[in-house]
């Protein structure tokens, strides 16, 4: 079975809301909607305090190429276009929607029905512009604007598309659940990024841990032109652009390169199904599915959330915060953030929420770095932490630089193996934002 | 609702620890270690517990109050160096001078740099290397290993023998035979005797991850070759590749010795040139310098190489010179 080939761990998969079903959030009295839930620049509001929107409606639009619409995930009126707190505690522009009746009335022009639509209308071009109209961004945790991945720049030839179906971060099972329950639609989402794409040729990277996804997709594949599955032996971090294609195609995305270097464009599998939605059922992207979990949660889970509901409500739904939280992670285990502020509404970002106690949550105090090597055994970039941290501790930027800091992708993998409990990540995230500070400076002098 | 607590991501870890990572290592030495009983009796009891008190007893004092640190004896690190300071002294060496070999080993040889982690030579070897310098004579006779069971005499008045490596500067007669040299039964210090129990203890610990193939492999191998090499030259002169392979410290050295972390290097292909050093400089001493036994000189020599070789020698980068393959369909 095929896997990358550098580094990497096995960490305890945790899978605790495996095959639990798909569950609905409740819709919040008010949903507060950021401007910026994507990568580049904010989206421009639309809409005026006082507006009635329904679900769906854009209420903010893309500001720029790279920048994606903002939509209304619940119907109501416009009571304010203010800051909210996000999960740090930190001012971040949105617009505030109070539910009117039961917050649930659609844009007449979106189809409800779970009817499969297989008729492929669109072209290329169209079925890009839809997708960028319909605010889908990466949902795998990037928020890459997704019409961007797929206009590569001239001169660049896309030869395959892959599937990120890996979910390698532990905890996190939304994305399994997505594909046993929507199996036929992200097949259906993925013969239209082929065909934007104008490639005959997919591959589905999913891990062993998923044996049931696997062999729907393969029976699934069956009918379908084109799309091959590509079973991976289970190691962290899979799910990683460069990791992926490593592992199914046997290709190496140079240092600071794009995956279209080799001629690959990667898709998360539920950014793929949001695709389905928006280009056949004409729904833009207002929810997602996130995982809420961990050992304490009560009704862990894998729960549809509309964007703006903030995730104290979803947390309530599985269950309530339990009695020993420690830690409370917006996303997986591995590269997910502390949240300090559990109000704060649901986004394009979240994937999952995960709820650690106490006992998990401490750190163990750091010792002398034995020169175990582990860290480097580990990196899947092939970098060698322990000495970077040395030189982050000395300053020395240009030996961190030559020493290809910035091709760290913060996965985490050298601080989960380090046997003294060395802060390594912690430290080359210092590292790389200086590094990366002198380089973009070093940039503006040409 | 309390204070969540905050810190940067991952969350999570794999619960290794440097205490367990030492606990290995005590595991990996026991066959060895039962063999050295079964041998040497009382002698290599006597002998172990000097070195692992002494070495312990020193870390804790010279922690406490020369750098006033934190305890660090809890990491198990100076009960290993201290059990592998023993493996490598006759098992009738006198207590005071395994005491000072203990003091030299952890006072000089680690606690000197800043403790574990910061040494560039391996602590146990530069007790046992000082020992052997300071007092050629007592370091180089070695008990026979007891065929009638006597453990009491085994300490006092043991018989003394000479190590297979000794004998092959000239005495190739009287060499044991292959099964006693894997089994053991020769003269040596404590535990370096037993090949097999060492290969049992090094599998377990690639076994657990805690060592790599990447040292032992290569020192043995490089060993191999190059003994190979020379006893299809002149078999009059040169013992063979399995004689050099089962006698003396190299089992012990390639597994337990070479392979100490902080004086090794830290990724493979550095390893492998590590390896390839000791093994070379290991068969240069014994075949052709004054000493019997090079192993222990081998390993310090390449302790002192690693910085360099850690500096010039890189793991492989991602994306850095791989073939670009075809996506086939
Ligand atoms: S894993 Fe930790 S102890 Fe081992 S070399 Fe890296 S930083 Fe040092
Ligand atoms: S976080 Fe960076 S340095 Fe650490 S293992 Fe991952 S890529 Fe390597």
């Amino acid at each position: 079975m095929k896997t990358f080939r550098i580094g990497g761990i096995h960490p305890t998969d945790h899978k605790l809301s495996a095959n639990i079903p798909i569950e609905t959030v409740a819709l919040p009295k008010q949903a507060i909607v950021p401007l910026s839930q994507h990568i580049g620049a904010p989206a421009q509001p639309i809409v005026e305090k006082g507006d009635h929107v329904k679900v769906g409606q854009v209420i903010a639009a893309a500001n720029g190429f790279v920048s994606v619409n903002v939509h209304a995930p619940i119907s109501g009126v416009v009571t304010k276009i203010d800051t909210a707190l996000d999960a740090w505690g930190l001012p971040m522009p949105s617009i505030f929607i109070d539910a009117e009746e039961d917050g649930d009335e659609w844009l007449e022009t979106i189809d409800r029905t779970p009817d499969l639509n297989r008729i492929y209308k669109l072209t290329g071009k169209e079925i890009i512009k839809k997708i960028q109209d319909a605010g889908i961004v990466g949902l795998g945790g990037a928020c890459f604007p997704t019409h961007v991945k797929l206009s590569p720049p001239p001169g660049s030839k896309v030869e395959v598309l892959i599937i990120n179906a890996v979910e390698c971060e532990p905890y996190l099972t939304c994305d399994h659940q997505l594909m046993l329950e929507r199996g036929e639609e992200i097949f259906i989402g993925i013969s239209l990024l082929m065909r934007a794409l104008e490639i005959e040729h997919a591959i589905v990277g999913i891990e062993n841990n998923k044996k049931d996804a696997i062999e729907l997709f393969q029976k699934i594949a069956n009918r379908h032109f084109g799309i091959e599955i590509c079973p991976l032996k289970l190691r962290y971090p899979q799910g990683g652009e460069k990791q992926l294609i490593d592992a199914t195609i046997g290709r190496q995305v140079p240092s600071g390169a794009l995956p279209i270097a080799v001629g690959a464009v990667v898709q998360n599998v539920a950014t793929v199904y949001a695709v389905y939605e928006a280009v056949q059922k004409n729904k833009p992207l207002i929810d997602r599915v996130m995982t809420v979990t961990g050992e304490s949660v009560t009704r862990r889970g894998n729960y549809l959330v509309r964007f703006g509901t903030p995730l104290a409500d979803v947390i309530a739904q599985a269950g309530g915060i339990p009695e020993n939280t420690g830690k409370i992670i917006a996303g997986g285990p591995m590269m997910g953030r502390a949240m300090s502020n559990v109000n704060m509404p649901a986004h394009k970002r979240t994937s999952g929420i995960l709820i650690m106690t106490e006992a998990e949550s401490v750190r163990r105090e750091p010792v002398n770095c034995m020169r175990c090597g582990k860290c480097v055994e580990a990196c899947p970039m092939g970098l060698e932490p322990f000495l970077l941290v040395r030189q982050a501790e000395m300053r020395l930027w240009d030996d961190m630089e030559q020493n290809a800091i910035m091709d760290c992708i913060e996965c985490g993998c050298c601080l989960y193996s380090c046997p003294s409990n060395r802060p390594l990540l912690d430290y080359v995230r210092m590292g790389k934002a200086t590094v990366g500070g002198i380089i973009r400076t070093r940039a503006t002098q040409k | 609702m309390k204070n969540l607590i905050i810190s940067p991501a991952p969350h999570a870890h794999n619960n290794d620890t440097v205490q367990k990572t030492m606990l290995n290592v005590l595991i990996a030495l026991v066959p060895a270690y039962l063999v050295s009983l079964y041998f040497f009796g009382l002698g290599a009891l006597i002998v172990s517990l000097t070195a692992v008190i002494s070495c312990v007893l020193f870390e804790y004092l010279i922690q406490r109050f020369l750098l006033k640190g934190k305890n660090s004896i809890v990491d198990l690190s100076s009960v290993v160096t201290g059990l592998l300071l023993a493996f490598n002294l006759p098992s009738n060496l006198p207590l005071w001078m395994i005491i000072i070999g203990a003091l030299v080993a952890i006072g000089i040889g680690k606690m000197s740099f800043g403790g574990l982690g910061n040494n560039p030579f391996n602590p146990a070897l530069v007790g046992r290397v000082f020992l052997l310098i300071s007092f050629p004579v007592e370091m180089t006779a070695w008990p026979r290993p007891m065929n009638n069971w006597n453990i009491f005499s085994s300490y006092i008045d043991a018989e003394t023998a000479a190590t297979p490596l000794a004998m092959l500067k000239g005495h190739f007669g009287e060499l044991p035979n292959t099964m006693d040299l894997l089994l053991g039964n020769m003269g040596g210090s404590l535990g370096e005797v037993s090949a097999i129990a060492l290969i049992i203890g090094g599998l377990y610990l690639i076994i657990r991850k805690v060592i790599s193939w990447h040292i032992p492999v290569s020192i043995l191998g490089t060993v191999a070759i190059f003994t190979a090499i020379l006893h299809a030259a002149n078999p009059e002169l040169y013992a063979s590749a399995d004689i050099h392979l089962l006698t003396g410290g190299l089992m012990l050295g390639a597994i337990f010795m070479a392979t100490d972390y902080a004086t090794s290097p830290m990724n493979g292909k550095a390893q492998l040139f590590y390896g390839i050093g000791i093994g070379f400089i290991t068969v240069i001493i014994r075949t052709f310098g004054a000493y019997p036994e090079g192993v222990s000189f081998a390993i310090l020599i390449m302790n002192g190489v690693t910085p360099l070789l850690n500096h010039y020698i890189k793991p492989k980068r991602f994306g850095e010179k791989v073939k670009a393959q075809k996506v086939t369909k």
